[in-house]
């Protein structure tokens, strides 16, 4: 275990004192204890960026299960880092900000940070695994502690709601990436990413390819809020809110993409994944986008936005996939994508996480999020209104922001697209532009209602059940420190691109890597009249005349009918399959034991029947037939006589009395064929059973004699035929086909000289197979023990007794 | 001898599973005696019919049938003897308590478990 590995579960072990903490220190809110890590796991991972600048990624391994080669392998590299600092960076102003959002003596925090603590290490875990199946047990732990803090209030019917159906969606995609994992082991012979991508040359011919490529997305677009899974993302939005800015805008949602590009460099040459992932993301870009314009909850339109930005950075590297095909490295206009997807990761949880708090802090103002209620803000909170305008406006892509940058990276990005003359680009490529300019107006429009329906406007007191005031200085310094971030990436963006964004890049295209084994970047800040910026001058121009004149063309909203979202058909798909699985089940588990008995004889017909003709197992010779004798004949016809006076038996003496005749005639069987032992213990029993029987019936009622309808019957004798006629072949081709000798040469030979008895019947019951008689005394004795306890004990009417 | 027997077997074990198939719990029982009787003529039948004396050696003679499923026969009867005689008392309880013998009033559903 090195420092490295314990950096990784140092959150789990931090977990496990958390409760301690709770208890012993009440005074003092316990987020404070559990600020110290995050904030050490940060300056532990900052220091790594030496080493990735150099292109050193350090790997540290450990083992787990060795034998059969899975090892918890660490390893750093520039994506790796990228996360980890997101990670513990974003993770230390959330806890801070937690410390003030949440309060210690009404909230059950121990549980909020023992919860939140397990989401961080897990994540670190996810972008820091080297072995898949660690990676996975990682992501599921996070799809867990997800769910955890979603249902953080769980005396709340939508918490619960919610954390229920992220759980389904990501579960689901969690399994669907195992299976692919576990193809992609199963074509390299590995479960390393480091060595799967070194096998990259032979693995698009083989055929799991497409099927591994598919189920990984699966679980990436899953986790990822990609269209049509984005439904859980909305719902987990009541979670407190430190966590929707954590999880659900940060980390735990770019999962997704670190998965998709942390696996680039094996899947990104194919014309599958360059569609599916460019494609999906745009799809999401532009649903979510348009989607937030008509929220009315604060927290709802930022859940869309992160859906509608998380579909940007997918596409981004979809298209970025396309720089594989063009090797001149200089030249290579598509690589810009795959810029503009890491530039953009870095903006968007900055501005994201900000602006979550900012809508934080107004909801815990003034007590609610609905934009219809509040108005007016700006001349009473004044820090959060500016830490707002920062967020929204880079987040529309206005400059001097750093989302400015970005979204001018995505436009020259997607024109580049529209110049791609492979995959068929050149017929379709002309859409993403388009698409992807609406989107960013629809982008615009809502990044102007956020600030500008919350903080400006009437102000509506009697609408609100607190009086606002500004929030406490601890609740503005992490999203002030977030805002800041976001204007100084905008002029010196250059400061991330050769710590940050170089690396990443050398770990998502490895083999694009220029002659000295590096990656230039630079992102200008002014890059002249060009398209793009035409296009930006587009979008604020459109957005501000769309956001003005909203309330006159938001009736296009109405025009999609409610019915037919996609929440709909989760929440029906949920409940016709429990109606259909309730439905199967009641019509075959019916309760009457004659149907189960039915079903049981049917299978063992059909399966027994086919086996016997499929294998072509019948076989029938009577040359080892005993003859005939008369005596045999007519014992036969006594035997079928009983048989069949109890099948019309109309009272139940009479079938008693032909059962006692069958278990007599069978005795006598076993006379004729030498079986005396058997003769004299069968005629006892059937004895004994008889009377037994006779004494049981006299208190059981007469036999009801109901003319039964013919429906009831002809099931029954067909299911009884067929038993019988399977049982005669079985007999039939058993008898035919004798493989072997039988043992008891040896049992005649053995009896009186090994064990000195001359009944070699007897020899084997209590000598040879001694054991067999033992546990049939023991069966003998149960049976009398069970019915001497059914008869005297009367538990459940004990008075009568 | 053996084909006879088969055919035997056979008509015992369909009037067997007929009797259980019905409703009556008092048939159900006496197809499981028929089942038994069924099952352990086969046993024998299987073992190979009159191929010499009984398997006593001071019979002396050349040949004995063969002992091995003679013993597993016995085993099975005194078996199904105890497991009959359970159930029929189980049967006769059951009806004193529930006071019906006819299996589709016997059923059990979702609401009493």
């Amino acid at each position: 275990m090195s420092l490295l590995h314990w950096a990784i579960l140092s959150p789990f072990i931090m977990a496990l004192f958390v409760p301690l903490f709770y208890k012993k220190f009440r005074s003092i809110h316990t987020g404070w204890f559990v600020l110290i890590l995050p904030i050490l796991l940060f300056i532990y991972f900052f220091q790594f960026i030496g080493d990735t600048m150099n292109g050193r990624n350090i790997i540290e391994s450990v083992g787990w299960i060795p034998s059969i080669g899975i090892n918890f392998v660490a390893y750093v590299d520039g994506l790796g880092l990228l996360f980890a600092l997101l990670i513990t960076g974003i993770g230390s102003l959330v806890i801070l900000y937690s410390i003030y959002y949440l309060s210690k003596d009404k909230e059950a925090i121990h549980n909020f940070y023992v919860y939140l603590l397990m989401f961080m290490g897990a994540m670190l875990g996810v972008v820091l695994s080297d072995n898949v199946l660690v990676l996975y047990t990682f992501w599921e732990l996070t799809s867990l502690s997800s769910f955890l803090l979603i249902g953080y209030w769980y005396q709340r019917e939508k918490s619960r709601y919610g954390a229920q159906k992220s759980m389904l969606i990501t579960v689901f995609g969690g399994l669907s990436m195992l299976a692919g994992f576990i193809l992609l082991s199963i074509m390299t012979n590995t479960f390393s990413i480091r060595e799967m991508i070194s096998q990259v040359a032979t693995l698009p011919e083989h055929t799991l390819f497409i099927p591994a490529m598919l189920l990984i997305l699966l679980g990436a677009f899953t986790k990822s809020a990609q269209f049509p899974f984005h439904i859980w993302l909305p719902d987990a939005m009541e979670a407190p809110t430190p966590v929707s800015a954590y999880l659900h805008s940060a980390t735990m949602v770019k999962a997704g993409i670190y998965l998709v590009a942390r696996l680039s460099p094996i899947f990104a040459g194919s014309a599958e994944w360059f569609w599916i992932v460019s494609t999906v993301g745009i799809i999401t870009l532009f649903w979510g986008s348009f989607t937030a314009v008509k929220q009315t909850d604060l927290k709802a339109i930022l859940a869309f936005s992160t859906i509608s930005q998380l579909g940007m950075i997918m596409s981004l590297l979809g298209l970025g996939s396309a720089a594989l095909h063009y090797d001149h490295l200089d030249k290579n206009i598509y690589m810009a994508a795959t810029v503009a997807a890491v530039f953009h990761l870095i903006n968007h949880a900055t501005f994201k996480g900000s602006l979550f708090m900012v809508v934080g802090i107004v909801d815990h103002e003034t007590g609610t999020r609905d934009i219809r209620k509040l108005g007016g803000l700006m001349g009473i909170m004044p820090i959060t209104f500016t830490l707002a305008v920062i967020g929204s406006f880079a987040m529309a892509g206005i400059p001097p922001f750093n989302g400015f940058l970005s979204k001018e990276m995505f436009f020259t990005g997607v024109v580049n697209a529209a110049s791609l003359d492979i995959f068929n680009m050149q017929t379709w490529g002309a859409l993403f532009p388009i698409i992807a300019w609406i989107a960013s107006i629809f982008t615009f429009i809502y990044s102007m209602i956020l600030v500008f329906k919350t903080f400006t406007g009437k102000y509506q007191p009697e609408k609100l059940d607190v009086k606002p005031h500004e929030a406490p200085i601890g609740m503005l310094i992490p999203p002030i420190i977030l805002a800041s971030l976001v204007i100084i990436f905008g002029p010196f963006a250059n400061i991330l691109s050769q710590s940050i964004i170089e690396p990443a890049m050398a770990a998502i295209q490895p083999s694009l890597l220029g002659e000295n084994g590096s990656y230039h970047v630079h992102i200008y800040y002014w890059h002249g009249w060009n398209t793009e910026l035409f296009m930006t001058i587009g979008v604020i121009a459109i957005g501000t005349l769309l956001f003005i004149s909203l309330l006159k063309w938001s009736k296009v909203y109405d025009l999609f009918p409610k019915r037919l979202t996609l929440n709909n058909l989760y929440d029906g798909g949920l409940v016709a399959l429990e109606r259909s699985s309730f439905k199967i089940n009641k019509f075959y588990m019916t309760g009457f034991i004659r149907d189960y008995l039915v079903m049981i004889f049917a299978f063992m017909i059909v399966l027994l029947m086919s086996a016997l003709f499929v294998k072509d197992a019948f076989a029938f010779t009577t040359t080892n037939s005993a003859p005939i004798g008369i005596y045999e004949v007519v014992l036969t016809l006594v035997l079928l006589a009983g048989t069949i006076t109890i099948l019309f038996a109309k009272s139940r003496l009479t079938s008693i009395i032909s059962l006692g005749v069958v278990g007599y005639s069978v005795s006598l069987f076993f006379v004729l064929f030498r079986a005396p032992d058997l003769a004299l213990t069968q005629l006892i029993v059937e004895t004994v059973s008889v009377a037994l029987f006779l004494l049981c019936f006299y208190h059981l009622p007469e036999l009801q004699i109901k003319p039964k309808s013919l429906k009831f019957r002809l099931p029954n004798l067909i299911i009884s035929l067929g038993v019988g006629t399977l049982v005669t072949l079985l007999a039939l081709s058993a008898n035919g086909s004798k493989l072997f000798e039988s043992i008891s040469s040896y049992f005649v030979e053995a009896s009186y000289k090994e064990a000195g008895g001359k009944n070699m019947v007897n020899v084997i019951l209590v000598d040879f197979r001694g054991f067999d008689t033992l546990f049939e005394i023991a069966v003998l004795g149960i049976a009398a023990l069970g019915i001497f306890a059914m008869i005297r004990l009367r538990l459940t009417r004990g008075k009568e007794g | 001898m053996e084909i006879l027997m088969s055919f035997v077997i056979g008509i015992l074990f369909t009037a067997a599973t007929y009797l259980i198939l019905s409703k009556s719990l008092l048939r159900i029982i006496i197809g499981t005696g028929l089942l038994s009787h069924g099952a352990h003529l086969l046993l024998l039948t299987m073992g190979g019919l009159k191929r010499g004396a009984a398997p006593l050696l001071g019979e002396e003679a050349p040949t004995y049938s063969d002992p091995l499923p003679q013993a597993l026969i016995l085993t099975a009867i005194v078996i199904s003897f105890g497991v009959t005689s359970f159930f029929l008392v189980l049967a006769y309880r059951s009806y004193k308590e529930l006071g019906t013998d006819n299996m589709d009033n016997l059923r059990g559903n979702d609401r009493h478990e």
